[in-house]
This record gives structure tokens, sequence and C-alpha cells, in this order.
């Protein structure tokens, strides 16, 4: 009684996921986010309205905007089950480790150089 | 004797009871998952390695400077928008290889083979623009482990770097540049030779028989994925 429900539901999740305007939605976004990215590179940081120790930042959320964006809608695992959503996302997150260590030890490999 | 059943000899129905995949993926398409996920790990640790260099570098090769043509029509002076034109052509590509799977899954075989050919010839397109960028950072003088002659390389940079410091990070950049747009554009011309089988099968109609175009679906999701490390690459080299 209690798996059947929950099967069409999915279903219907499914295709709201899987529509062609929905499809041209999620690129007009991530084109939306290129463009800012373009205004910001070619217009703010040359112009000195913006220097790169801000620019820089907003690139990388912007960037990990449009990953969410691929890989949520394109990618369609925003519409799978949690499990799998998690057996994916949460093996990612040991690269945030591996970013930090090294951003770490690369500030010492300047002394080092000097 | 009582005939119900005792709590513990219930059959459960929940999704991880057993009996049936959890994650109600079939297998194919969770091995693929997987397989990204190794890959992502390959690119992360070559774009961190990058970016742990760049970190400790004490000049960088500036990219308004080194990425300002237009190989064929502008020499000078157009910094990111032959990338521009590299990023649109990959994201294009990855809405039309989404088109293929919503019509895979109508079983609209036609359209699922138009959908597959531009998708194809966006991989082509990227493939060609990736070529001209190479060849036109070649003729300058970069490749693995060389760079250009000092008084070009001098114009790359912003502020006044001494010598041996342009003539060390002009190298760092050149082999990881190479070497990381040519992993991700060996990906892409991996994805580009699966593409044309898969779209070979649906032609033939080998999907049509086995019911589902899983397969579609399968090579969206590597598909997707090369897509998603140009967006980092595309950030890390050419923007910041």
């Amino acid at each position: 009684m209690s798996s059947h429900p929950a099967h069409t539901e999915d279903h219907a999740e499914e295709h709201e996921g899987m529509t062609k305007k929905r499809i041209w939605n999620v690129f007009y976004i991530l084109l939306a986010i290129t463009a800012v990215e373009f205004f910001i590179a070619l217009y703010l940081v040359p112009h000195q309205v913006m220097t790169y120790h801000v620019a820089n930042p907003i690139y990388i959320v912007l960037t990990l905007l449009k990953a969410f964006f691929i890989v949520g809608y394109f990618m369609h695992l925003k519409f799978e089950k949690a499990g799998l959503i998690i057996a994916i996302i949460v093996p990612v997150l040991f690269i945030i480790g591996l970013i930090l260590v090294l951003t770490n030890e690369s500030h010492h490999w300047i002394d080092l150089r000097l | 004797m009582s005939t119900a059943v005792s709590q513990i000899d219930e059959v459960k129905t929940t999704p991880w009871a057993g009996g049936t995949s959890p994650f109600s993926v079939e297998y194919g398409k969770i091995m693929m998952w997987f397989f990204l996920l190794s890959d992502a790990f390959t690119f992360s640790s070559l774009l961190i390695a990058y970016g742990a260099l760049r970190f400790s570098s004490a000049a960088w090769p500036a990219p308004d400077l080194i990425f300002q043509s237009v190989p064929g029509l502008i020499e000078h002076g157009a910094p990111l928008v032959f990338v521009g034109l590299m990023t649109f052509i990959l994201i294009m590509s990855s809405v039309t290889m989404v088109l293929a799977v919503e019509a895979g899954h109508r079983g609209a075989k036609k359209e699922v083979v138009w959908w597959m050919i531009g998708t194809i010839i966006g991989g082509f397109m990227f493939l060609g623009c990736q070529a001209l960028e190479w060849s036109h950072l070649h003729s300058e003088g970069f490749w693995w482990g060389s760079i250009p002659k000092m008084e070009e390389l001098k114009a790359l940079f912003h502020g006044n770097p001494s010598d041996q410091t342009m003539i060390t990070y002009g190298h760092q950049f050149a082999n990881l540049f190479f070497t990381i747009t040519g992993f991700h554009g060996f990906h892409v011309f991996s994805g580009v030779v699966i593409n044309i089988i898969i779209t070979i099968n649906v032609l033939k109609g080998t999907y049509e028989k086995r019911g589902s175009y899983l397969m579609v679906e399968k090579i969206g999701l590597y598909w997707h994925f090369v897509d998603l490390v140009w967006v980092f690459v595309f950030t890390f080299f050419y923007l910041v």
C-alpha cells in the first residue's frame, strides 16, 4: 500500500525534471551566470570598480552555482533518491579537505623559495 | 496458536530492506556515476595542484594578456572572447544532449538521433576551437617545457617580475595549461567517439528493441560531466 503512491509520485517528479521548458530555463541561467562572469572580467576589473581580491571569490561562487545547475538538472541528480545524492555528494566534500591542505602548504612553499 | 506474524518476521518494504536497488537506478547508471566520481577526483587533483603552484608563485602569466586573440581573426585586444565562444559551444552541446535524453524518455527515435548529431557537432566544434587555441599558444612559443622568448614573455606578465621569475612560472603555466586542458580535451574526444557509437546504435534500433534509451542517459551523464569540468577549467585558467 505504501509503495504504490510513492512510485507514481517519483514518476511525476522525474517528468518535472525533464520538460523541454525546464531544460531551456537551466540553459538561460547558465548563460546569464557566464555573462556576469564576463562582465566582471572585462568591465568591472579593468575599470577598477572591483579588485581581483573581490572578483576571484565571486568567480568561485558563480562557478559552484553553475556546477549545481549542471549536476542537479542536466545530470538529473536533484531528482534521484536521497541515497544516491548522498553517495555522490559526500565523497566530493573530501576534495575541500585537499584544497585546504594544499593552499595552506603552498603558503609555506613561498618561504622555501625565497 | 496465533497466526499473526511477529513483528520481526514481517516483510519490510523500505528502500533499504533488500531485494531491490535502494537507489532505484539501473546498474550501469550507478556505475557511470561512480566512474564520474573518480574522474572528479582526478580533475580535482590536477586543478588543486595548479592552484597550489600558482598560490606559491612570485608572478604568474596574466590570463587577460595571454588569451587575448581570436585565432585567425583578431590578434590582440580581445581577451576572453574566444574562450567565451568555446564555453558557449560546450554548454549548448550539453543542452542538445539533455534534449536527446528527453526525447529518449518519449521513445522518439528520430528526435534522439537529431539531438545526438547536434551534440556531436558541438563536440567537434569545441575540439576544433581547442586545436586553434593550442596551435596559437604553440606558435607563440608555449609547449610542454618551453616558453616564448624573453621579449615576448615580458608582455604576458603584469608588473615587473625578474627574468628568472618569469622563466620559472612561465614554464609552470605552460606545463599545467597543456596538461589540464589536454586531459579535458581527451575527455571531450572520448565523449564524441562514444556519442557517435551510441548514435549508430540508435539508428540501428538497438535501444528501440531494448525498450529504453538508458544508454543515451548514461553517455549524457558523461557528457555533462565534461561540460562541468570545463566550467572549472574556464574559471581557474581564464578568469582568476
